[in-house]
């Protein structure tokens, strides 16, 4: 066996999980098909994490990576595109190695849900944006909509309202599902136009966003509005395909795991936002790293 | 080599449009958390040959209205002059270090441009 634990994906469950499983002498290989750190690379200052206020997601999936490496853990950035039980343990391969390891520690997270509409591929990177925070400050005086009901789409809106000219607000019900108090902010922005009751149908444009065709729910009217940029938060998916066969999944797609992140397959652990769980932040990914790590080193024990 | 940082258009026009060799471009700022990830990935490329010049999209605003950059972290490589190619968002290591071999000193393209 190459590794006593492979951990896939490194976010703060996974980076987590790596610590713990060096430090208990385990030989510990990190996968990452991306960059490290997941979802909180996004975040441009960290207020709910304890002990660290105000860092940004980067500086600290930064020394995260360093933390892990450091120790001793193995960064290999590269995709694992199967995961499969041998003998003793699994077998992880990317699109030119494989490797084994004795116990797998997933921690995917999630992605992203995309609107699932004609144009919208094409324009992404030209118009279609799925992180306001990252993209907003090339829509400074012009039009832009957001779609979407959640807490993301309500925060995107507000933070948008305050760069662009006009703001959109398309959500396919009549109200909203994201928290009151940013509900309530909403309305008292007056660049900002709810448009309830429709969902997205197409992205227009030419070289560049120049529109977004929406339909009424209930009903046949359709219209478009003539948008520069369109930011998507319509939720994220959890990126479980690779465990599809060897855990339980909930109708969602998240892993279902007992308290010590374990799951049917003895050996593999789901740490993270992609197991079922109440409350996804960034402590509660670190708790599941540490917890999954821990019932691994108890399995190879 | 490092990665060349462009403060401006006219810097610009003589790193990146004049080259006799091909260029990829980091359209990037300091608040993209994503672009601040990439960032020592581009400069182990850069250091291992790749040639690689890097816009602040903030400082060098209209650059980035001028190729249409509407999302960072966004790599556009530019040959002859022109915009042959670009990556939006993060990329795997791997992808990203393909996307940058053309402009490697000593490759077979380099080579035949320089000579």
């Amino acid at each position: 066996m190459d590794y006593d634990v492979a951990i896939i994906g490194a976010g703060a469950a996974g980076l987590t999980a790596a610590i713990y499983a060096v430090r208990a002498g385990k030989k510990t290989a990190v996968f990452e098909k991306l960059v490290a750190g997941g979802q909180i690379v996004n975040t441009p200052k960290i207020s709910n994490y304890p002990g660290t206020p105000g860092i940004s997601g980067a500086a600290w999936s930064q020394a995260l990576e360093k933390q892990a490496s450091d120790l001793g853990a193995e960064m290999i950035y590269d995709e694992v595109l199967q995961l499969e039980q041998v003998d003793n343990g699994f077998k992880l391969s990317t699109e030119d190695e494989s490797y084994t390891a004795r116990t797998v520690i997933v921690a995917t997270g999630l992605n992203e849900r995309k609107m699932e509409v004609p144009g919208e591929a094409k324009f992404i990177g030209r118009g279609v944006s799925f992180c306001a925070t990252c993209d907003g400050s090339f829509y400074k005086d012009k039009t832009v909509a957001v779609v979407g009901g959640g807490n993301t789409a309500l925060s995107d809106a507000l933070y948008l309202s305050d760069l662009a000219k006009k703001v959109y607000l398309v959500h396919r019900r009549a109200e909203f599902r994201g928290e009151f108090a940013l509900q309530e902010k909403i309305k008292t922005r007056k660049n900002v136009e709810l448009v309830l009751g429709y969902m997205p149908i197409e992205v227009v444009g030419d070289k560049r966003v120049t529109g977004l065709k929406i339909r009424e729910r209930e009903g046949t009217l359709e219209k478009t509005l003539g948008v520069d940029g369109i930011f998507v938060a319509v939720g994220k998916i959890p990126s479980n395909q690779l465990i599809a066969d060897l855990v339980e999944l909930d109708e969602a797609g998240y892993a279902i795991t007992d308290d010590k992140c374990g799951t049917k397959t003895p050996g593999l652990f789901v740490a993270g936002d992609g197991r079922v769980k109440e409350l996804r932040q960034l402590v509660t990914a670190t708790a599941d790293g540490a917890v999954a790590a821990s019932s691994a080193i108890d399995f190879l024990a | 080599m490092s990665v060349t940082e462009i403060t401006s258009a006219e810097e610009f026009r003589k790193v990146v449009l004049e080259s006799q060799t091909p260029v990829v471009v980091d359209f990037n700022a300091d608040w993209c958390g994503p672009c601040q990830m990439l960032r020592p990935k581009i400069e182990k490329l850069a250091e291992g040959g790749a040639k690689i010049a890097s816009v602040n999209i903030d400082e060098l605003d209209d650059l980035a209205e001028e190729y249409e950059v509407a999302s960072i972290p966004c790599l556009v490589k530019f040959a002859g002059g022109k915009e042959i190619d670009r990556k939006v968002g993060l990329l795997p290591e791997k992808k990203v270090a393909k996307f940058v071999e053309d402009t490697m000193v000593g490759s077979d393209e380099a080579e035949v441009e320089e000579a």
